[in-house]
């Protein structure tokens, strides 16, 4: 192949991003130096704005106080169960097929299904009347309601993500090591979760990314005029009705930065975690 | 030994615990499209079809689904389109900048919609694109074609290029080579690309969300505003519509898990 047949080939799916994907992004940081009213020149009038006004300061904590909790019992729980169920489990493919409808169905519908399932006259709380349990807290519409939804749209991908990852961890090593008169706990801390943490550590950071970017879901269950209005909503708002497409940039610049800095406490925490002086020989994929 | 086994059952009754909760949350809004009225019982007390019709008419759901099946066809041949040669190349050649190029493909899959969607749908109602089809569909195919790209390359990368060179000696030229050879052997990998894409586009809500107007709505985005502003319409119609959005997403689905376990999906959908 030719260089000139190379590049007719992989130009436009470059071309096509560089102008849909990284000029936006450009444009977006450019525009948020540049308020609407204001100076000419380079201003950060807009972050000034965002950072003074406790309302939108808030949404940061608001987001934080979801994604962070929820991101940890995500990944936790994830991680157990695919760790207990790396040997293949009673009825895999139908539960993993299961697994993959609220990923699959997205966020919208889950919403709609945690509305009528967990509502206050749901099939839930209408079972724990008959079991005599009471009626339960208010679980939609409220703080809780946002929890249930991310966890029930994100703990199917980190579990089908781990899973993936653990079952493809060489078994010839746990085997030897418990040959080695290793006890379980001694096969998982030395031996498993050094080869885990690389993968525990994509899934963690992806959960929270997308987490704090959490849109829908806190909109249709939460409350989104108080307790749950999230960073995300604080820039739509400003870009669709307030029509201040340069503060809306700004603010999602903020919410840009605010996952990075999520990403560099992972990838600065992986280091730590996986330093347990065991050679990362046979990792599944990566 | 019994402590060991007891954990597993723990383990295992919590995932069955989640998958039937799953089922309640689905099968809740199932049972809802076909009630009467349904009120704090356990099922309702009379059921019907006539929400269908309702949601149907009330929602314009003819104009949405045609929407939504010219962004998602669109998207989809366009993915495959740009994709393809692209995920060759990748799979064939090293070249410079190779890397940047891969974390180009990256970026759109692991940056989350909503903060790229905003700059993005700026971008586009500045130059009069955003709130049309074909903004949604400008829109869309920035985290298609990634996925696009990375799904098909594991499937080229299995084409042995001893069969191209087999070909080319036997004085075939490029273009049949290409016609003849490459694209029979990719046609699993273009058909669960596809398929991926499809009901990527159908289920995704957050850029067309932002990019789409009044007459560029897809279903996913049609039923979010009906779930929105709850109480203007019964919430029966609403499932009605919740329900048809799923037997489309659904039936995609069943295609496309033929092809791909679902631990592998989840692994393309969070851009590997």
């Amino acid at each position: 192949m030719r260089r000139a047949a190379l590049l007719v080939l992989v130009l436009p799916s470059v071309i096509y991003l560089l102008a849909m994907f990284v000029y936006p992004f450009a444009y977006g940081v450019f525009l948020s130096l540049h308020p609407a009213q204001g100076a000419p020149g380079a201003s950060l009038a807009n972050y000034l704005a965002f950072f003074g006004d406790p309302w939108q300061l808030r949404t940061i904590a608001v987001t934080a106080s979801i994604a962070v909790p929820n991101t940890i019992v995500t990944v936790a729980l994830a991680l157990t169960v695919a760790y207990t169920m790396r040997r293949g489990i009673w009825a895999e493919r139908t539960i993993t097929a299961l697994l993959v409808l609220p990923i699959a169905l997205g966020t919208v519908l889950v919403a709609e299904g945690i509305n009528g399932f967990y509502g206050p006259k749901g099939w839930l709380s209408q079972g724990l009347q008959a079991l005599g349990l009471g009626d339960p807290p208010r679980l939609t519409h409220n703080y809780t309601g946002v929890m249930i939804a991310l966890f029930v749209q994100h703990f199917p991908f980190c579990f089908l993500m781990l899973l993936g990852y653990i079952s493809g961890i060489d078994p010839a090593l746990e085997a030897s090591a418990r040959v080695l008169g290793a006890r379980p706990w001694a096969v998982f801390r030395r031996v498993m979760w050094p080869l885990i943490a690389p993968g525990a550590a994509i899934a963690f950071a992806l959960v929270f990314v997308m987490n704090f970017g959490v849109f829908p879901s806190a909109v249709l269950v939460g409350q989104p005029a108080g307790q749950t209005r999230t960073i995300a909503i604080a820039a739509y708002q400003q870009a669709f009705e307030h029509s201040d497409m340069s503060m809306a940039s700004a603010i999602a610049v903020v919410m840009g930065l605010c996952q990075l800095l999520g990403l560099a406490i992972v990838v600065g925490l992986r280091g730590r975690l996986a330093a347990t002086g065991v050679a990362t020989v046979g990792a599944g994929k990566r | 030994m019994t402590r060991a086994r007891g954990w597993r059952l723990a383990v295992f009754l919590f995932i069955l615990g989640f998958t039937l909760n799953l089922v309640g949350i689905v099968s809740h809004v199932v049972v809802s499209s076909l009630a009467k009225r349904w009120f704090a019982t356990p099922l309702p007390g009379a059921f019907t079809t006539e929400w269908y019709a309702y949601s149907w008419r009330e929602f314009q759901l003819d104009d949405v689904l045609t929407v939504t099946a010219t962004v998602a066809v669109t998207v989809t041949a366009l993915a495959l389109l740009l994709g393809f040669p692209a995920a060759y190349v990748l799979a064939r050649r090293g070249f410079p900048a190779k890397n940047a190029v891969l974390l180009l493909y990256f970026l759109p899959l692991l940056i989350p919609q909503m903060t790229y969607g905003i700059p993005l749908a700026t971008s586009l109602y500045r130059y009069r694109i955003g709130g049309t089809i074909g903004g949604v569909i400008l829109a869309n195919l920035v985290p298609m074609l990634p996925l696009a790209i990375f799904v098909l390359l594991p499937f080229v990368e299995q084409i042995s290029e001893s069969l191209e060179w087999a070909a080319r000696v036997h004085g075939a030229a490029p273009r049949q080579v290409f016609r003849r050879v490459v694209l029979p052997l990719a046609l699993p990998g273009l058909l669960t690309a596809g398929l991926l894409v499809l009901v990527n586009t159908v289920a995704n809500f957050e850029l067309t969300f932002l990019l789409s107007g009044a007459g560029s709505q897809t279903l996913v985005v049609a039923l979010y505003y009906a779930v929105f502003a709850a109480g203007m319409r019964p919430i029966y119609s609403v499932d009605a519509m919740a329900v048809i959005y799923m037997a489309i997403v659904l039936a995609i689905l069943v295609a496309a898990l033929r092809f791909v376990r679902p631990t592998q999906m989840v692994f393309r959908l969070g851009g590997k």
